[in-house]
């Protein structure tokens, strides 16, 4: 039987201030907001569940909704494997290994919106090195600002080579926390390199990789910036992601109710999806 | 299983070795026997781990050649050996039951499933790991998890050799008495060549038949546990093996004549060689207290039980000697006397007697 010693709560008091005036706070405030209704000049009226019924019944609701967890299941299907392979053929040794880390680490050092922009111009279809290249030597039509297909492929592949590099620098701390004897033992053992992926590398990535994909997973679920600068959400409502279509919302059209009924159910569903995906990955430790 | 032959093996980890110091091992010729249970002992550092991970493939050396039954097999990948190797650390297959780890070596080489559950069956009771089977691998003990890397190692039964390096260091001292008499009882079922790779003396004694003693990249003695206790080849082997140390004294070597600190010492036989650096050694156990013989102070009594240990100073050299006496006291001057039959000279580290007939 372990004694309870209510001291702790006095080292654990100055991080709940801190948390109340960080978060808790500013949230209550969108609570706030999310059940009145307002016509300026800080008059409010009280408004009940409406704003949450309406937006749950909206077709632009879902339709946002769709196209984001379109492009998280995307940027992940992506991302996560091919950060693995990446991951599993840098070198474990010697003077390029610097070299593969500073290069991995370069595309995440880059100001979310700087990379939007460098986005737009690289595929810009009269200047942009891409954008001229695709249209003017390959022949292939390519206008992100006119077709919505390449809309979407210049929003996952920046995303993909904005953020893939997380995937491997935390594959590879996994991978080179493995002792050699592990090698040795497989090699010994006599198993084919896909057994040592599967038996070895890929559990002792398993730590790394949860935490890998619930970050990819938040970020991507939450992403504003870079599909902001880059396509605006265009064309037409093609790449209107939850976030954009909730600025639009709140500062565009200034429904304030709205957006706060908005940001509350966004921010649930992704402490949902996130709780119901760590608490599936570590379920096998705990047994 | 195999009789297994060192051929002029050298290895360095440098591109280009010029002189000796450069070599993690230095020419090594040596046989072992078929089903013999050996131990490769030496302080850390001395390539014993090195020794093993060319034998077992991990490592190419960079000069000579092994043999498996006179067949070269130098340039063979581990897998390709048909040999066993258990590390210091457990390796352990964490996402498998532990039934699946140990068959695990015979799966990959496409053994049928019959033979596969008779096997691990056998290796189970072995290792009094049954109860155990169908739990996950990666919730064990540290022990029982290196009893399954050692079941791993013994599970094929046509290996050549199954090597073991250091594997009890991460075991607790109560278990690790337990494990090496496991060991030693699985050896003795199962015969197969075992290589016993550890810088403790009693666990090599305890296990092997034969012990091999290395210092710097050199095989310095091989014999049994009696052979390395009661004849040292070299000052390096009395000091390591025994505790506490042989006694190695500084001495004038002339002729036949042997002289320590101007007391004429008589030796277990005749004086070969001549010139070097000439030394006198006499284990703790062969040095008695006596009325006549190298005057000494003594300067430290332990009483460990059965007997005490003396330390005394001749001059400016330590002495120490086993006795059972403990009314000796600090400070008190003595006579040390030391058995003639278990006295030998040393030249450059080197034996210098004739044995005793």
């Amino acid at each position: 039987m372990k004694t309870e010693n209510q001291k702790a709560w006095l080292f654990v008091l100055p991080v709940l201030l801190l948390v109340a005036f960080n978060a808790l706070i500013p949230i209550m405030t969108v609570v706030n907001y999310s059940v009145q209704e307002t016509f300026g000049n800080n008059v409010f009226f009280w408004q009940g569940l409406d704003w949450f019924e309406q937006i749950l019944r909206s077709d632009r609701f879902h339709a946002a909704l769709g196209r984001q967890f379109m492009f998280t299941f995307l940027i992940l299907i992506i991302e996560v494997p091919l950060g693995i392979i990446i991951a599993l053929s840098m070198p474990r040794q010697g003077m390029w290994v610097p070299v593969c880390l500073v290069l991995m680490a370069l595309p995440m050092l880059i100001p979310w919106n700087v990379v939007g922009a460098m986005w737009n111009i690289f595929t810009l279809p009269d200047i942009g090195l891409l954008g001229y290249l695709m249209n003017h030597t390959l022949g292939i039509t390519y206008d992100m600002t006119q077709d919505p297909l390449a809309a979407w492929i210049t929003i996952v592949t920046m995303d993909v080579w904005h953020w893939t590099s997380l995937v491997v620098l935390l594959s590879y701390a996994g991978l080179v926390s493995i002792p050699d004897a592990y090698y040795q033992a497989a090699k010994i053992d006599g198993a084919s390199p896909w057994k040592v992926f599967r038996y070895i590398q890929l559990p002792k990535m398993k730590t790394v990789l949860t935490i890998a994909i619930l970050l990819r997973f938040m970020d991507s679920f939450n992403i504003y910036t870079e599909p902001f600068v880059l396509t605006g959400g265009g064309p037409g409502n093609s790449t209107t992601l939850l976030s954009i279509d909730l600025v639009k919302i709140a500062l565009g059209q200034f429904d304030l109710g709205p957006a706060a009924a908005m940001s509350l159910i966004y921010f649930a569903i992704t402490l949902l999806v996130s709780w119901l995906f760590y608490t599936l990955m570590t379920k096998d430790d705990a047994e | 299983m195999a009789k297994i032959t060192l051929d002029g093996l050298r290895h360095s980890y440098l591109p280009n070795p010029s002189g000796p110091a450069d070599y993690a091992l230095k020419e090594i010729n040596l046989d072992w026997q078929d089903g013999g249970a050996y131990a490769l002992l030496g302080p850390s550092g001395c390539g014993k781990s090195t020794l093993l991970n060319i034998i077992s493939g991990l490592l190419t050396p960079s000069d000579g050649r092994i043999l498996f039954d006179g067949t070269d097999v130098t340039r063979l990948p581990p897998n390709q050996r048909n040999i066993a190797q258990v590390f210091q650390f457990p390796v352990i297959y964490d996402t498998m039951t532990v039934r699946d780890n140990l068959a695990f070596p015979l799966r990959n080489r496409g053994v049928d499933e019959a033979r596969i559950a008779a096997r691990v069956a056998e290796i189970a009771t072995m290792l009094e790991v049954e109860p155990m089977l169908d739990t996950r691998a990666a919730h064990l003990s540290p022990d029982n998890k290196q009893k399954i890397s050692m079941g791993r190692g013994l599970v094929r039964d046509d290996v050549n050799v199954v090597m073991f390096d250091e594997p009890l260091t991460v075991i607790d001292p109560h278990l690790k008495w337990k494990l090496r008499s496991k060991l030693k009882e699985l050896h003795q079922r199962v015969r197969a060549t075992m290589i016993y790779v550890t810088h403790d003396q009693t666990e090599a004694l305890t296990f092997a038949d034969q012990v091999v003693v290395m210092q710097e990249g050199e095989i310095v003695q091989i014999g049994t546990p009696v052979e390395l206790f009661e004849r040292p080849q070299h000052t390096f082997v009395g000091h390591f093996i025994g505790s506490p140390g042989m006694n190695i004294l500084p001495a004038e070597a002339d002729g036949q004549r042997v002289r320590f600190q101007g007391h004429d010492i008589a030796l277990e036989g005749a004086v070969t060689g001549s010139g070097g650096t000439a030394q006198v050694g006499v284990r703790p156990e062969f040095v008695t207290l006596a009325d006549t013989g190298v005057p000494a102070r003594v300067r430290k009594v332990s009483d460990v039980g059965r007997h005490a240990v003396i330390e005394a100073m001749a001059g400016d050299t330590p002495i120490k000697a086993v006795v059972d006496r403990t009314d000796v006291t600090q400070g008190s001057e003595v006579h040390l006397a030391f058995r003639p039959d278990q006295t030998r000279l040393y030249r450059d580290g080197w034996i210098a007697t004739e044995a005793a007939t």
